[in-house]
């Protein structure tokens, strides 16, 4: 029974912010156009070489992914904050991380998902070979949540500083590096050919990880924040 | 835990006098913010079925005092106890009994007034016999059900962030100013809202500017000043 008010305080809190997120589209296309724009950019300043473009293919398409996610995060706490519905999320008799990763994952959703759904028409703008996609793919849905829960943390940290998005990128870049260099890697590795199931499983190893201790953190975070 | 020991077996004897412990117990209270010390050595009780005003000057710490009591801010000396308790202690638990309107009202501007109770009700302890719909007609908003809150004006919104409280079982009522923005009836409506909390058996804490006429109000307002 006591399972029950749980999980749907759980499902509300996903279902709202995906329901806000709906309402408010042009704000979630935002960090997507910058990722195709980011990416895009690369075969006019390189030339349109496949020879040039191949061999950085999988490190470009990544750090695009990745400041495209830091672009977003800014954006996950900030009206909550702003309105006090975070206020009243962390008086709420569910325990906090719980909330905190219901926001976390309907965060991923509307920003993490369509971005891994454009990647291979970026990789195929990159001539990234097509065996490298399935690497591409499977990279991005284990490290793109990791850097939203991750990000998680720094977000709820920064909250209550205006203009903390500096702030916010000097304090998460660091914290992406391992998930950058295995799935870059991986995708490298890939499109020559190799073996690549020790990369995933790394990344997953890494998403786990950050699952289980990135809500808490977050939740920990946003207490101090509103403090 | 010597101390809930401890009263909890005062709670057990005390019971059934009339000097019953107290559901909200705040003791030697002291916080400062900027170098300056907003109150220290406060101490106050609250009994269910009361109601209590905070009255200082601005900037005399009604606000902080509020979100001390939300669990929010943590005071720099002194514990505030639920039924004996220690809050911080029992957070969870403790939180399942407030209720808080603070300054900002915690309601989404992209959601209606409906869907933003129903997310109330689903976060806090919901109760069963109030439905999203009875409380907004109680605060007046009948009618009001599937307009987003953005299109809603101030006064409009404090009456939804007030319903929010009628969603929740929440027996400690934490009203930060709760009057603001509201027309002569809204005030009135606030008032009867109170009492009815009161008369069954819940307790609040408010911070007005406004002259409130409750009679659940027993004793003398806690007073903060510099």
């Amino acid at each position: 029974m006591t399972q029950l008010p749980m999980f749907k305080a759980f499902s509300t809190l996903l279902r709202r912010d995906l329901l806000l997120a709906f309402r408010h589209r042009g704000e979630m296309a935002n960090p997507l156009m910058f990722f195709v724009l980011v990416v895009s950019l690369f075969p006019l300043a390189l030339g349109p070489d496949s020879r040039t473009l191949q061999p950085l293919a999988p490190g470009i398409i990544w750090v695009a992914a990745l400041l495209a996610s830091l672009l977003s995060l800014e954006g996950m706490f900030r009206s909550d904050f702003d309105d006090g519905a975070l206020e009243l999320m962390l008086l709420s008799p569910q325990p906090a991380p719980l909330l905190v990763l219901a926001k976390v994952i309907a965060h991923w959703l509307v920003t993490g998902l369509p971005l891994i759904a454009l990647a291979p028409l970026l990789g195929v703008l990159l001539h990234l070979p097509a065996q490298a996609m399935p690497a591409l793919l499977i990279t991005l849905l284990l490290g793109t949540p990791v850097l939203s829960l991750v990000g998680a943390i720094g977000v709820a940290l920064t909250v209550s500083i205006r203009r903390g998005g500096l702030l916010l990128s000097l304090l998460i870049l660091p914290l992406y590096v391992p998930v950058l260099i295995f799935a870059a890697g991986a995708v490298g590795d890939a499109a020559h050919g190799l073996q690549v199931g020790a990369h995933f499983m790394i990344l997953g190893a890494m998403l786990v990880l950050a699952l289980s201790l990135a809500p808490i953190a977050t939740g920990a975070a946003l207490r101090i924040s509103i403090g | 835990m010597l101390i809930s020991d401890n009263s909890e077996q005062s709670f057990a004897s005390a019971a059934s006098t009339p000097t019953a412990l107290p559901a909200l117990e705040v003791s030697d209270l002291e916080i400062e913010r900027d170098d300056r010390i907003l109150f220290s050595g406060l101490s106050f009780s609250l009994h269910g079925g009361q109601a209590r005003l905070v009255e200082g000057a601005n900037g005399s710490g009604k606000t902080t005092l509020l979100r001390i009591l939300c669990g929010f801010v943590r005071p720099d000396r002194g514990t505030v106890y639920w039924c004996g308790r220690d809050i911080q202690r029992m957070r969870l638990e403790y939180q399942a009994e407030v209720g808080y309107l603070g300054h900002a009202h915690g309601i989404k501007d992209g959601l209606t007034a409906l869907e933003n109770l129903q997310v109330a009700a689903a976060l806090g302890q919901e109760r069963p016999d109030v439905s999203a719909l009875q409380a907004l007609e109680r605060v007046g908003m009948a009618g009001y059900e599937h307009n987003r809150v953005r299109s809603l004006s101030a006064g409009q919104r404090r009456r939804v962030a007030l319903a929010r409280l009628l969603v929740t079982r929440s027996r400690l009522w934490i009203l930060d100013e709760p009057f603001t923005a509201l027309d002569y009836r809204g005030i009135g409506m606030v008032e009867s809202l109170i009492e009815a909390h009161c008369a069954a058996d819940g307790m609040a804490l408010i911070s007005s500017h406004h002259a409130v006429t409750l009679t659940c109000v027993g004793e003398a307002p806690i007073q903060l000043s510099q």
